[in-house]
């Protein structure tokens, strides 16, 4: 079994396995990525840090790319919603 | 940050691993920078990081000598022969002699009605997300789009425990079948389709057939899609959907480099219009993995200095050549796509833009002063090759930066100091 990390998103602990990415880690916890400029929530598209559909809130630093990023333990996320 | 090298490479994909390897091995003291955080590319990614090919380049590059540098996105060229990069945030000021250019390729992604939805991915894109922790297992997962990644993605997904109702590939069965035959010269790729053949034996592939609304509340529910004239409405969970591929061009264009049909031009020894520039793989020509590592060796024998070892792979590389055109003529969008989007259908999705607010434009530069059009953070990455193909729309000149950067970063560029003292002083880290 690989090893587990537990991130926070938007407040709530998620335990995912090591490797997992912030976008995967995101969508298994249930959450869309962002919110449009009319409202839609939105998720990854390209999955590969080329359309920043995924950007979301990481450590405090805003416009992160959730699928370039790797998980870690105590990862504060916060997405749009 | 500064660092100092001879070559240069830029993208970490099988063109840029063997740019790199071969230039190191002429003795060249190599650098090589991707955006993503491991080396390999979209094809040599998780899992498949562990093919026998990509295991035996990995440890090639390894003993090599090359420096990575993953997680760092090149953003600016203040001067030939320095880039500006961001790794964390941070800024690094890479200076080189020779530069190579492997900067791969995109999903092509038109938009249709619901394409916006959460769960609606491109095809390589849903299969990265996969390879990073997307749980799939027990998932109905409709494929669609055009090309060979179509078959390869479900039969991933497949063998990850997804199900698969149906792969819908917009060429004819046709045009299909004359591909198939062409392969018939090629064992190697007959292997490859025999065995692609075996992993997705059972999933219905239809041809001639296109997604034509997405549907869903918070996420996609299900899918219409045309078969063969017929509409018909299939339950799922995602959509993966994309028109195969785009090369990466922002920056070969921001450098100068003379494009000619939307492909970057290069000579037999891979070099650009730009003096000390070398551009290898699929920004040359949609070819995939083989044609990549030809062009990439080649590039980097003759950035190292090599270039009577590098005659040696034009064979290889004609071959490979073939190959790309087959792909790009089995592969050609039918015109009936264009009629995807309906008037509300968000075409930029940075900015959401509709498809009736672009039609009344005249050209790509006019829709994004009105509109804002491709003036998001994805700088019309997405959108400019939909606009292309819906309007003949080409994109203009490319400016720095070409990502999205930290402000303190951008200062640097009016900051940056002389160029000749830079050439000098810069250099070890």
């Amino acid at each position: 079994m690989p090893e587990q990390i537990t991130l926070v998103v938007n407040g709530s602990p998620v335990l995912v396995p090591s490797g997992t990415n912030v976008a995967a880690a995101i969508a298994i916890a249930g959450y869309a990525c962002r919110t449009s400029v009319a409202g839609e929530p939105r998720g990854p598209l390209c999955g590969m840090g080329i359309c920043f559909e995924c950007r979301v809130t990481i450590n405090g630093i805003p416009h992160r790319r959730a699928c370039q990023v790797f998980g870690e333990t105590g990862m504060d996320v916060r997405t749009e919603e | 940050m500064q660092q100092q090298f001879d070559v240069l490479v830029v993208g970490g994909g099988p063109a840029g691993i063997a740019a790199a390897v071969r230039a190191a091995e002429c003795g060249a003291r190599v650098g090589i920078v991707d955006d993503n955080a491991t080396l390999g590319g979209q094809i040599w990614r998780g899992d498949s990081a562990q093919a026998s090919e990509a295991v035996e380049w990995r440890g090639k590059l390894q003993a090599s000598g090359v420096t990575p540098l993953c997680g760092t996105r090149v953003f600016h060229q203040p001067r030939p022969g320095v880039l500006l990069a961001e790794h964390d945030e941070e800024l690094r000021v890479l200076h080189y002699r020779s530069l190579i250019l492997a900067t791969g390729a995109r999903e092509r992604f038109l938009p249709f009605p619901g394409w916006t939805l959460p769960n609606v991915m491109g095809a390589g894109g849903l299969q990265a997300m996969v390879k990073a922790g997307l749980p799939i297992r027990g998932k109905r997962v409709v494929v669609a789009g055009t090309g060979p990644l179509l078959l390869a993605v479900a039969a991933y997904l497949r063998k990850n425990g997804a199900e698969i109702p149906m792969i819908c590939e917009q060429a004819s069965l046709n045009s299909l079948a004359r591909f198939a035959v062409t392969l018939l010269g090629q064992p190697q790729k007959i292997k490859q389709a025999l065995q692609l053949k075996k992993e997705v034996g059972g999933v219905s592939l239809a041809t001639s057939s296109w997604p034509l609304a997405a549907h869903g509340k918070k996420a996609v529910e299900s899918v219409t899609v045309s078969r063969s004239g017929k509409s018909v409405s299939i339950a799922c969970d995602y959509l993966a959907c994309g028109f195969h591929l785009v090369p990466n061009i922002e920056l070969p264009l921001m450098l100068g480099c003379q494009i000619r049909g939307g492909y970057v031009q290069v000579d037999n020894l891979q070099q650009t219009s730009v003096r000390g520039v070398f551009c290898a793989g699929e920004p040359t020509s949609i070819g995939g993995v083989e044609s990549s590592l030809v062009e990439g060796q080649i590039a980097g024998l003759v950035a190292g200095g090599r270039p009577e070892e590098a005659r040696t792979l034009f064979g290889a590389r004609e071959r490979a050549r073939r190959f790309a055109s087959l792909l790009d003529q089995t592969f050609r969008l039918r015109a009936e796509l264009r009629k995807l989007p309906s008037p509300e259908t968000l075409v930029c999705r940075c900015e959401d833009v509709s498809y009736a607010r672009l039609q009344k434009h005249v050209g790509w530069r006019a829709a994004k002063l009105q509109t804002r059009c491709g003036m998001g953070p994805c700088q019309g990455r997405i959108c400019g090759p939909a606009t292309q193909f819906f309007f003949k729309w080409n994109p203009d000149s490319v400016r720095p930066p070409v990502f999205p950067v930290r402000v303190e970063n951008l200062g640097v560029f009016a900051g940056q100091p002389d160029p000749q003292e830079t050439a000098i002083s810069g250099g070890h880290e």
